[in-house]
């Protein structure tokens, strides 16, 4: 059923987009349906639970499904590829076969009849009932899915989505509303519905045709919203029955399961798709007010693009947690084992529709704190004896209210100035710190950026220097500033090195700048104070001066040994004499070789992969730890742009950059002419990204848990406080949490996370982010709030940080085992009884385990010689950074049709699933990662398709060693260049554009994307993979 | 005894020498009980009108060991065409050049009237000369401003094609790279931090050529100029470049916090200073000059620390042990000063600043390199600029008073050794039959080198009897010295000056007269001080003085009349009675008493008393005091309290110092304006000509004197008091009645009542 709400949802998101004007009054009458939509939310949630049952699946399956079962698993796959399908009805393209194309129309008609009210009415009715009726063991899958199933199709799904908290392997999600077992079989059962609405999703959206949408629909529409209800259940229990039996040949086949017999491959498109579920919640809450008023409220998913209301809780752009909802105990979260973590980025990038944080500024007397726990006033805290005290929500300290604070309560008990202040009524806001929060008590100076240059010998010939220096006339006036301020606070310092250090004063009284060179790199030091950070606006002319003349100083040298460990030094120490916190860009692009502290040697080994040893490529040589530590104690970032063209021991050279909150970008073999406009854009978006300094971090809990571990581009000095020289808008800190002793269900798990930091313009401040999350001491009410991107998170960070000190396979299979743990500690106490052969997922971790599959075929988990070792030390340092979104895209690409783009809509279309099958030849298919980015192009995509993109005749006249595609005015071209920036906005990296054509050698590297399949590098595909982990499960259950 | 003052004279003027003893005695025994040693002063490059110097290479005895130079004392077999060379007699092959001299038809060396002769050589490359300047950037900002005039100034005196290069310091020190167009570039070095010149080699991208210098230097390796010409110039080529760049300089950026001093990397700028000239050009006349407006505070070379409540250390505190950084740091210039000195590289010290800036462990630097030492107020006075100018004056000739890397080699006959030498030299370990064991000075060796000089620049060499007094010399017999100094003229040109002398020995049992006639005792006075300042450097005060109280005493034991115990029976000789003024002057002087005088001061007195010739050593002994009044035409009189009348105008010269005087009633004209008045022109001319007079000797002397000009009662007088015989003291105004002079408070005693105790132990019998 799950699936089937999985269904309903996909048909309704995608009519938006299709239909067009269509979407938007769904989505209004959704919206006034419930009313107020947080409470229409919380109250699915509940009773999610069992209700499902009963029309879930079995309802839009019906009749049709047997046959299209089995037709679909057989001549499903042979068909999906073929050519001849796509000629027939645009929608069945893949599976859904023939049957589905009438519904579909159907669907269609119907659709823009009921939808709208009746259909609203009746979710809401069959939401009530399903929380009457929820059944003991919480799984609700059944109800959500299965009132998208009906007629509900539309609007039902979109609300049952959110309730739907499970999600069953195809055939669990019917499962659990039915005790009607056979997984398989339910699993074809589903498959076949889901297939439908999937399928057609990929295929169609594929297709030029704007059916995509409707496809989805089909399933609904075939069942008239209130009648097909019932007839399904009924239907259900058969055909369960039968899919099982069928099933299993299929299902288990894969590994050692059960019986093996006939088909070996289970149906890809019978098995959780995460394109369904993106689509799925974007239809539900895509375009909404997501108003963060609810304790423990499980927010869209982060491919979802909401507009959020701080309510009292942080946005989820600011805090993500991998569940909602906490056990009460130790021994709870022991038996779960799901990781209780939250995603911090503090300084999340906030669309211009959303309020910025507000600054409360209380003057001297500063923030008010617990006198006791020192956490920040903040919505939690509870006032009483009239307002006079309050108690802290965390320690339940009670605290005198300063007199410059006192204001009455109301009769609620709320003070009566509660939604004037930001502090009482708002999840996130910064206060202005006073002296007491500044080093050494003295105002901070505005931060400084140093910008050090690599201007050896390579560096010069390839024009790289020439470049930057550039590029930084222009971009310098484009430096971060405060909203209200006219011209950044921020100032500018310039050093060249290559074996000796060259230090420029670009004081605005000089005619000339100065060089200075430092040659003591043993024990660098910095050569003068006044003159080298400046005021770019006053030293403009002093400042182009040198920009042009640097190439110039350098032009004849013949230098090619560097320094890297003095550079960052020499940087550190620049900006301590000044007092200063600060970024230095570093423009490297060999391993420092000279003789100076910091030399590297290269000490790749393939030979160490896959030993106990193959760690040690990860640990940094020599003693960048600690100059990492000294960075973070003066408030230096490292951001280093790197140049390889061998071997450069990112693992080493990347450790400042990582524990001192910079960004770190590789450009391998970097040619000038190709690859600039990609290292400028990261540049420019570097330079002007919105950042707090010299940051300090606090993460408090209420009683009963507390943070244990932090993973990030951070440096902990302590236990407890996170120290990060700068954090920028793209930087996450993943928190775990332990308990300490018993939760409160009715206080609930509250986090308050604390940034002390200083702002561009060199002000002091805190920046709060409050969440609260809900307790239970039902295991159901865990899964049912888990957030599976959040969880992936979490997952690759700790997984990335293990591989220091474990061999990677025992990291795996830590992975291995905790997902098979978490998932069988779901069947066995969340899901209504069901065979041992049957795969049953919670709804809210249908994709983990496509998703865990993706992290373990990762790059730096496969540990495969073909790969090259700097580039498994980059990913790993970029993922230990990257906030929930990133990395969703990161481990499961964006792949987007692009053959058939609704030229008339402004969206981006749907995407499919990341597997070879969905690529056609005739198509052409854009992937991301948030790295890297390709174009494929089949071998027979239209030549019109051909000409509008690339303005060459043929597909042989393609070249493949452009990264941009010409600027043509012709729509489709415009069209895709728009997607192309959507996709790229808001990314950290910006991602090189590739072409790669269909059958070429480079389509090898494109493969590696394709994460649903079997990888080259020997990465299980995503059926293995799942048959393995059930197998997992089941011996875990034996 | 005019004949000897003569003689002396003519010697001083052809040969730039004076012994103390002209007539030598002949045995060690007695030479040793003449008390004041057989020694001279050789004025190595006295500047000779006359003297054209020859354009050929000098001849040499050809025993390895002597090595002596041809010259007119030789006996030569015109017939042979050999000659016996008066060192050790080796007979000797004229070269084939020489095939046509006779009687008649002699070679200059061979001429009498050329015991001083110079020959110019072409030998080896002609290497520019060098010019380092280091700048403290630590300066008040009319100060430094001050200097960069001067500095700016001073490119237009160099030669130029002189090489020029430029470090600055403060916290951080720079070596500033000149050949770079547009941008301007420097080296910086962390200012604490001690690099040997390998290090410092590398840091400066001059290490890689190393291998081919080495090899190539004598091939003349083209190379060798372009490695250093990143950080020496050519002046006529960046003199445009460089002045901008002085303009340009700024005080050193470095925040100074209340109560400290500014951080000063003195230590290590001359260290890189030093490793840079020894990198690039050793061996070649090099300036490295440094001025300074204070003491190093940080870094090797550190004399005091940066909190300004721990003042610099005083004598005081040297006493007590309790200068915490002075050994440290004298061992830091030292080894500095030695490096510089081998490599043929002097260093000057210019340091201007009111406070001590560190002259007592830096002085080596000068000392030992032959490099000018200067002490100022500030920067931005005359005195330092017309000194710094005075640099670079220009000689008779057209020629730059300067000259670089000499070596000097002494050569003795075989009655004689050599015990040392005190002046701007160090040794070259050049040890042979004619040096002696025992040390006076800088000895053990019969070569000295001397990085630079100038036409004034003196050592004092001492010498020992070593003849036997059983071993007669025979009658007639005379001794003989040979100085050769090797030098690197100013014009880059390598010269010789030989300068051969030979005096007649004595039997001083028998010839005490002739011998006693023939004392110099200037001379003497001066090298007997020059022994005792040697002294006072390595020694306690006291004791220096107690030595020299031995010594007089002994001399006037020897060379006095007197009855025995009776004091008022003794009498000194003419040639001998001006020398107890000079030891009671001497030991009042600065050189030997530091009571008032910073340790910075007492360095830089010492330094030029140690380098000065005869003639402004003594006036630094006892100066001079010239009397201006109404009565007559100026007139030197007594360095004494009763000089100091109302009515006249004093003028004293102390070498270091120019004070002008007026007397109470004078004073008190000048008050009433009288030198305005028409009817007075008298006066004013009276007023003005000590001041021309003053004016005389500030144009020519280097340094430049400081000039005091000042009153009765002025609280400048006190330059005069502290100088003057104190013959009326508070102690005895009333007992010597008031007829004339000023009282002097003070307790030292006055030069009757040292004679007075001189002549009461000369003629003692206890002693």
């Amino acid at each position: 059923m799950s699936q089937q709400g999985y269904v309903a949802a996909p048909p309704y998101s995608q009519s938006q987009p299709g239909i067009g004007g269509f979407g938007p009054p769904n989505s209004s009458v959704h919206y006034g349906h419930y009313g107020d939509p947080n409470s229409s939310y919380s109250a699915p949630q509940p009773g999610v639970s069992k209700s499902a049952v009963p029309f879930g699946s079995p309802a839009p399956v019906g009749p049709p499904p047997p046959g299209a079962q089995q037709l679909s698993q057989s001549s499903f796959q042979n068909g999906s590829g073929t050519p001849g399908q796509q000629f027939q009805g645009p929608p069945p393209p893949s599976n859904t076969g023939p049957s589905y194309p009438p519904y579909s129309l159907q669907s269609q008609a119907a659709f823009p009849n009921a939808a709208p009210a009746s259909s609203a009415a009746q979710l809401a009715d069959q939401l009530n009932s399903m929380q009457i009726n929820s059944y003991g063991n919480g799984v609700c899958p059944g109800a959500a899915p299965s009132s998208p199933g009906h007629p509900a199709a539309f609007q039902g799904p979109r609300l049952l989505p959110p309730a739907q908290q499970q999600m069953g392997l195809p055939p669990a999600p019917q499962l659990p509303p039915a005790p009607q077992l056979p997984p398989p079989p339910a699993n074809s059962v589903n498959g076949l519905c889901a297939q439908p609405a999937l399928p057609p999703m990929a295929r169609q959206g594929g297709m030029p045709a704007p059916v995509p949408p409707n496809p989805n629909l089909q399933h609904l529409p075939g069942q008239p919203p209130g009648p097909g209800y019932h007839p399904q259940q009924a239907n259900y229990g058969p055909q369960m029955a039968a899919s099982q039996l069928s099933y299993p040949g299929a299902f288990p086949g894969g590994p050692a399961q059960l019986s093996g017999p006939p088909q070996k491959k289970l149906d890809p498109d019978s098995i959780p798709s995460p394109i369904q579920v993106i689509e799925n919640d974007k239809a539900a809450k895509g375009g909404q007010v997501y108003a963060t008023n609810t304790r423990g409220q499980v927010p869209p998913l982060v491919t979802t693009n909401c507009v959020i209301q701080d309510q009292g809780h942080a946005s989820p752009r600011y805090i993500r947690c991998t569940t909602y909802c906490f056990p009460v105990s130790s021994d709870m979260a022991k038996q779960a084992r799901i990781p209780l973590a939250a995603v911090i980025q503090p300084f999340a990038a906030v669309p211009p529709n959303e309020t910025p944080l507000y600054l409360v500024n209380h003057g001297e007397s500063g923030p008010i704190r617990c006198n006791r726990c020192k956490a920040y006033m903040c919505p939690f805290m509870q006032f009483i004896e009239g307002g006079r005290r309050y108690q802290c929500a965390f320690c339940t300290c009670i605290n005198d209210v300063p007199p410059f604070f006192f204001q009455h309560l109301d009769h609620m008990g709320r003070r009566i100035d509660h939604y004037e202040r930001p502090e009482l009524s708002l999840g996130s806001y910064e206060y202005v710190a006073t002296l007491d929060y500044c080093r050494d008590k003295k105002p901070p100076n505005p931060p400084a950026f140093i910008f050090m240059i690599d201007v050896s010998y390579r560096n010069i010939k390839s024009g790289l220097v020439k470049l930057i220096c550039d590029e930084l006339k222009t971009l310098l006036d484009k430096l971060p500033r405060e909203e209200q301020e006219e011209s950044s606070a921020i100032r500018v310092g310039f050093v060249a090195y290559n074996k000796v250090l060259h230090f420029f004063n670009v004081k605005s009284s000089l005619a000339q700048p100065q060089m200075m060179v430092v040659t003591d790199v043993a024990e660098v030091f910095v050569p003068l104070l006044d003159g080298f950070l400046v005021d770019f606006e006053e030293s403009r002319s002093v400042v182009n001066n040198l920009l042009d003349q640097i190439p110039e100083l350098f032009a004849d040298t013949n230098e090619s040994e560097t320094i890297f460990a003095p550079v960052i030094q020499a940087g550190m120490e620049a900006l301590k004499a000044a007092e200063r916190a600060g970024k230095l860009f570093i423009f490297h692009s060999s391993l420092p070789t000279a003789e100076a502290p910091g030399k590297l040697k290269n000490r790749d080994d393939k030979k160490l992969l896959n030993t106990d040893k193959e760690k040690t490529l990860f640990q940094p040589q020599g003693n960048y730890e600690a100059l990492a530590k000294d960075c973070v104690a003066n408030g230096c970032c490292v951001n280093l742009f790197l140049f390889p063209n061998q071997y450069m021991d990112v693992a080493s050279m990347g450790l400042v950059t990582m524990y001192t909150g910079g960004t770190l970008y590789k450009y391998n073999n970097f040619q000038i002419n190709t690859d600039s406009p990609q290292f400028l854009s990261d540049l420019r978006k570097d330079i002007q990204k919105k950042m707090g300094f010299d940051a300090t971090m606090r993460v408090r809990t209420s009683t009963g848990f507390r943070a244990t571990d932090f993973f990030g581009a951070i440096y902990m000095n302590n236990t407890t406080d996170v120290e990060m020289a700068a954090v920028d808008c793209d930087k996450a800190v993943t928190v775990e949490f332990k308990h300490d002793d018993k939760l409160n269900e009715d206080t609930g798990a509250l986090i308050q996370c604390a940034v002390l930091y200083t702002s561009m313009s060199g002000q002091r401040r805190i920046r709060i982010h409050n969440i609260g999350l809900n307790c239970s001491s039902q295991l159901a009410d865990i899964y049912r709030t888990c957030e599976t991107d959040a969880l992936i998170n979490f997952f690759a960070k700790s997984a990335f940080k293990a591989i220091l000190s474990q061999p990677l396979k025992t990291v795996r299979d830590i992975l291995m085992n905790q997902t098979a743990h978490m998932l069988a500690c779901y069947k066995k106490n969340c899901a209504s009884p069901a065979a041992v052969s049957q795969l049953i997922l919670p709804d809210t971790m249908k994709v983990l385990p496509v998703y865990m599959n993706c992290l373990l075929k990762s790059s730096v988990l496969a540990g495969r010689p073909e790969i090259p070792t700097d580039e498994r030390a980059f990913h790993r340092q970029l993922v230990m950074a990257m906030g929930v979104a990133d990395t969703q895209l990161f481990f499961y690409p964006l792949l987007l049709p692009i053959h058939s783009l609704d030229l008339k809509s402004d969206a981006v279309p749907a995407a499919i699933r990341c597997s070879e099958e969905r690529l056609s030849e005739g198509g052409a298919f854009l992937l991301a990662n948030g790295l890297s980015m390709f174009l494929w192009l089949g071998a027979s995509v239209s030549p019109e398709l051909i000409q509008g993109l690339f303005n060459v005749p043929s597909f042989a006249h393609i070249s493949t060693e452009t990264t941009s595609l010409p600027d043509l005015d012709n729509p489709f071209s415009k069209k895709l260049k728009h997607i192309l920036e959507q996709i790229q906005s808001h990314k950290p990296h910006t991602m090189k554009l590739m072409i790669v054509k269909q059958r070429e050698q480079p389509e090898m590297l494109f493969r590696q994307f394709l994460v649903e399949d079997k990888s080259i590098y020997g990465g299980a595909s995503y059926v293995d993979f799942l048959v393995c982990i059930h197998k997992e499960i089941s011996q875990l259950l034996s | 005894m005019a004949t000897y003052l003569e003689f002396i004279q003519q010697n001083e003027e052809r040969d730039g020498v004076r012994f103390s003893w002209n007539v030598w005695p002949s045995s060690r025994l007695e030479a040793t009980r003449m008390v004041v040693p057989l020694a001279c002063l050789l004025t190595p490059l006295k500047e000779r009108l006359d003297l054209p110097p020859v354009q050929y290479e000098p001849v040499l005895c050809s025993r390895p060991t002597c090595k002596a130079v041809l010259n007119p004392l030789c006996q030569v077999d015109y017939r042979a065409k050999l000659w016996a060379c008066n060192f050790c007699f080796q007979r000797n092959q004229f070269p084939p050049a020489y095939a046509g001299i006779s009687e008649v038809n002699q070679p200059a060396e061979l001429m009498p009237q050329f015991s001083t002769i110079e020959y110019i050589v072409q030998r080896g490359p002609q290497t520019p000369l060098v010019f380092l300047y280091i700048v403290d950037t630590c300066l008040e900002e009319e100060d430094l401003q001050a200097l960069k005039e001067s500095l700016q100034m001073s490119l237009s005196l160099l030669p130029p094609d002189a090489l020029v290069g430029l470090i600055t310091f403060g916290r951080m020190v720079q070596v500033h790279e000149l050949s770079c167009e547009g941008i301007s570039k420097s080296y910086v070095f962390r200012g604490t931090k001690d690099l040997t010149a390998k290090q410092i080699q590398d840091m400066l991208g001059l290490s890689r050529p190393a291998v081919p210098m080495q090899q190539g230097r004598p091939l003349q390796t083209p190379e060798q100029p372009v490695i250093s010409s990143r950080f020496l110039q050519p002046v006529h080529k960046i003199d445009m470049n460089l002045t901008d760049l002085l303009g340009e300089l700024q005080r050193d950026p470095w925040p100074v916090t209340q109560g400290k001093r500014p951080l000063r990397s003195t230590g290590v700028a001359l260290s890189i200073a030093v490793g840079l000239l020894e990198g690039t050009f050793p061996n070649t006349g090099a300036r490295i000059m440094l001025f300074t407006g204070g003491p190093p505070t940080q870094g090797p070379g550190m004399v005091v620390g940066d909190e300004l409540k721990t003042p610099i250390r005083s004598w005081h505190d040297i006493e007590k042990d309790n200068a915490r950084f002075m050994k440290k740091a004298t061992k830091h210039y030292e080894t500095l000063a030695n490096r510089s000195a081998t490599n043929g590289h002097c260093i000057d010290i210019y340091a201007c600043a009111l406070d001590q800036t560190g002259l007592l462990e830096m002085k080596c630097c000068a000392n030992l390199t032959g490099g000018h030492m200067v002490m100022g107020d500030s920067f931005n006075t005359s005195l330092f600029k017309q000194t710094f100018q005075r640099v670079f004056s220009k000689g008779y000739n057209g020629e730059f008073r300067m000259a670089f890397g000499a070596h000097l080699d002494v050569k003795t006959s075989r009655e004689l050794k050599i015990a040392g030498a005190i002046g701007p030299c160090i040794s070259l370990n050049a040890k042979g039959p004619c040096v002696s064991e025992n040390e006076l000075g800088v000895g053990g060796t019969s070569q000295w080198k001397i990085c630079s000089l100038d036409p004034s620049t003196t050592l004092a060499i001492y010498f020992e009897v070593v003849n036997q007094h059983n071993a007669p010399i025979p009658q007639g017999g005379r001794g003989a010295v040979q100085f050769v100094t090797q030098y690197q003229h100013s014009s880059t040109q390598r010269r010789i000056r030989v300068t051969t002398i030979a005096r007649n020995w004595a039997d001083a049992q028998t010839q005490l007269q002739h011998i006693e006639a023939a004392f110099d005792q200037e001379a003497a006075a001066v090298l007997m001080a020059r022994l005792g300042v040697y002294r006072a450097e390595s020694e306690e005060g006291p004791d220096v003085l107690r030595w020299l109280d031995r010594q007089l005493i002994r001399l006037c034991q020897k060379f006095g009349q007197y009855n025995k115990d009776d004091p008022n029976s003794f009498r000194l000789s003419e040639s001998f009675s001006l020398y107890p003024q000079f030891i009671f002057h001497l030991r009042r002087s600065p050189f030997l008493q530091v009571f008032n005088n910073s340790p910075d001061e007492s360095s830089y007195y010492r330094h030029h008393f140690a380098r000065q010739d005869l003639t402004q050593s003594l006036i630094m002994i006892q100066p001079i005091l010239y009397a201006y009044s109404f009565h007559g035409p100026p007139e030197p009189v007594l360095l004494d309290s009763s000089s100091i009348l109302p009515d006249r105008i004093l003028l004293m010269d102390t070498f270091f110092q120019i004070v002008i005087y007026l007397g109470e009633t004078i004073a008190q004209w000048q008050k009433a304006g009288y030198q305005d008045m028409p009817e007075y022109e008298n006066f004013k001319h009276l007023l003005q000509a000590p001041l021309d007079d003053a004016q005389e000797i500030l144009q020519t002397r280097f340094p430049m004197p400081r000039y005091v000009h000042t009153e009765h009662g002025g609280s400048q007088a006190r330059f005069l008091l502290s100088k003057v015989n104190p013959s009326q003291t508070h102690n005895n105004l009333y007992a010597w009645g008031q007829e004339s002079g000023a009282p002097i408070l003070t307790d030292d005693v006055s030069l009757q009542v040292f004679m007075d105790h001189l002549k009461k132990l000369a003629v003692s019998s206890a002693s």
